[in-house]
């Protein structure tokens, strides 16, 4: 369907059904992205009913702001990112888990964003690369890809760079054979994985 | 992937009601194996019910052994202590399987109801026993390379759990719990989980619909504390076995007092094999003992066109995987 490439095309407009089912729960998961963050994730969603129909409004908060986009429960978090939130930074390779090229942090851990609903990451923290540097300050793993030249044509880059990001923090790259094996998710049509290594390897010897 | 709709259930019954309403529903756990399919247009759901929220969690002993949460996710559990330390082979399977990310993703119970990688059942323009009850299996001919050799049929000779956690299950006799939507749990050991294709390849475990797995206990023994699994594939990393061995064993003084062997990708489910380890328990742990243990393993094979190689990869598997943890 064209819907979940496109949505401001010819998506769906919504009829009577799915409006009132996002009525329903628009005080519910609408309202929990919103919550104070002192509550407890699960203690907010348990507080709701949470029926998605149709085109819905749902809020994620991405890179460290809340975005609210109305889409349906089958777009994946990849599509929403790049086709509703205009973060073309994440790559779509391969959409079946079998690339990396989509790698985005959910609270902190790096997941495949193709393979999961935008709908199950509401009330949680992402993360994608255009959140990675602070303002024109690049992220240490960014400037070393930089230096050592981790890429050629540049497509699996953003998830290498989101990838080597977790690799280094959870402390699995600390020989470049331990580095190779936790980077292995991450495929490079280009072969450009020697210098990848030497990029992840540098900022996890920076420590 | 067809449109449907989506709720979150925060508990075992709120999932199952929901199931049992719907019955074209289907339950999401990481969603990298459901959503994989379903983009393939291979599964199809009115409804998708997310179990994230169950409490189906944690890594804890009990009387029975090491009681893992059917929610935990591939990593955690596979960096957890007493996962490394009580069941190596555990710990490593989980640790060698898919990527880094997905393991972020994949929790224990959708790890154990993975599907077959069979590349006619994933590509729905080829007829497949599995797929489409009596439509004809293309692999018996065609293209077999990554297929199994063991408990095959005519009907089918897909390996239809394609990965690693299971086989370790499989060996150290590991024991499910489920949990039905009246809410009745019942424990079913991982030996007797998985059904044989038979004339039935679409069914593939004992599962009822809208059941739940719960948690997966194994056992404390010896043999798991001194165990390993050895995966062999195409490539170093990020790939499916072509054959692994989840083994175990108990040496005392040179003898093998205890022992349990499993293999990965060549049998029709995870293959446990009671003739190895009918060789190997009494027997001296020496490197006759482990060739002929490998030889009785494969005795049953029947092998085909593309995959005649896992015969031997098998044996050799077993037999690395023996001599590893004997020291
Ligand atoms: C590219 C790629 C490579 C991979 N390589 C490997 C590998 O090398 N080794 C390996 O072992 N695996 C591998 N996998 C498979 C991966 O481990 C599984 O996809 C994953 O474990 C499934 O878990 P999930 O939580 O994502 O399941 P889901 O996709 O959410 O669910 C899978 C199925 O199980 C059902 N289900 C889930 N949880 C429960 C429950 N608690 N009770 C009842 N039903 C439930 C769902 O309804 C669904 O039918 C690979 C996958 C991909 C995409
Ligand atoms: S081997 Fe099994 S899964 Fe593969 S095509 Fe034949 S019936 Fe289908
Ligand atoms: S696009 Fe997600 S892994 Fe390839
Ligand atoms: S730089 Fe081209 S795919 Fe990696």
């Amino acid at each position: 369907m064209q819907s979940d490439l496109f949505p401001d095309s010819d998506a769906p407009q919504p009829d009577d059904s799915s409006r009132r089912s996002f009525m329903k729960q628009a005080g519910g998961i609408l309202g929990l992205a919103l919550a104070p963050p002192l509550v407890a994730q699960a203690e907010r969603l348990t507080a709701y009913s949470k029926t998605i129909e149709g085109a819905t409004e749902v809020t994620l908060r991405v890179n460290g702001q809340a975005r609210t986009l109305r889409i349906e429960p089958r777009v994946t978090l990849l599509d929403a990112l790049r086709e509703y939130l205009d973060l073309t930074g994440t790559k779509k390779g391969c959409d079946h888990g079998q690339c990396g090229a989509c790698t985005v942090h959910v609270d902190g851990r790096r997941i495949n964003s193709c393979l999961t609903l935008a709908v199950m990451q509401q009330g949680k923290e992402i993360t994608t690369i255009e959140g990675l540097a602070q303002g024109e300050q690049l992220h240490p793993m960014q400037e070393a890809f930089i230096k050592h030249d981790g890429f050629q044509c540049g497509y699996c880059t953003p998830g290498q760079i989101m990838s080597g990001v977790a690799c280094v923090k959870e402390g699995h790259a600390g020989t470049d054979a331990q580095a190779r094996e936790w980077m292995s998710g991450n495929l490079c049509r280009c072969g450009a994985y020697a210098n990848i290594l030497a990029a992840v390897r540098e900022v996890a010897q920076r420590g | 992937m067809n449109n449907f709709s989506y709720t979150q259930a925060t508990t075992a019954k709120e999932a199952t009601r929901q199931r049992k309403d719907e019955p074209t529903a289907a339950y999401i756990a990481g969603g990298t194996t459901l959503l994989d399919l379903m983009k393939a247009n291979l599964e199809e759901h009115a409804q998708l019910i997310d179990i994230n929220l169950l409490p189906f969690k944690g890594v804890e002993q009990t009387k029975d052994g090491l009681r893992i949460g059917a929610m935990e996710r591939m990593n955690d559990v596979g960096e957890h202590a007493l996962v490394r330390e009580l069941f190596p082979a555990v710990s490593e399977s989980l640790l060698l399987a898919a990527s880094p990310q997905l393991r972020n993703m994949a929790s224990i119970g959708g790890n154990i109801l993975q599907r077959t990688r069979c590349g006619y059942f994933r590509d729905a323009a080829f007829p497949c026993n599995k797929r489409v009850p009596g439509s004809g299996c293309p692999a018996l001919q065609g293209d077999n390379h990554n297929l199994a050799i063991l408990g095959t049929s005519e009907a089918c000779i897909a390996t239809a759990y394609p990965g690693d956690l299971a086989v370790a299950l499989t060996a150290f006799d590991a024991v499910l719990t489920l949990e039905n939507p009246k809410g009745k749990q019942r424990r079913v050991p991982v030996t007797e989980f998985y059904l044989l294709p038979g004339t039935t390849p679409q069914r593939e475990t004992v599962l009822e619909p809208g059941e739940l797995i719960v948690a997966v206990t194994l056992p404390l023994t010896a043999h798991a504390r001194r165990s390993t699994y050895l995966k062999v594939r195409e490539r170093a990393s990020y790939a499916y076995a072509l054959a692994s061995a989840a083994v175990g064993l108990d040496v005392q003084s040179g003898t093998i007092r205890a022992a349990r062997v499993a293999l990965g990708g060549v049998g029709t489910r995870p293959w446990r094999s009671p003739e190895a380890e009918k060789v190997l328990t009494g027997a001296p742990a020496t490197e006759a003992t482990f060739r002929a243990a490998a030889a009785a393993a494969l005795q049953g094979a029947q092998p085909r066109e593309h995959n005649r190689y896992k015969v031997e990869l098998a044996q050799n598997t077993l037999v690395r995987a023996l001599q590893q943890v004997a020291g």
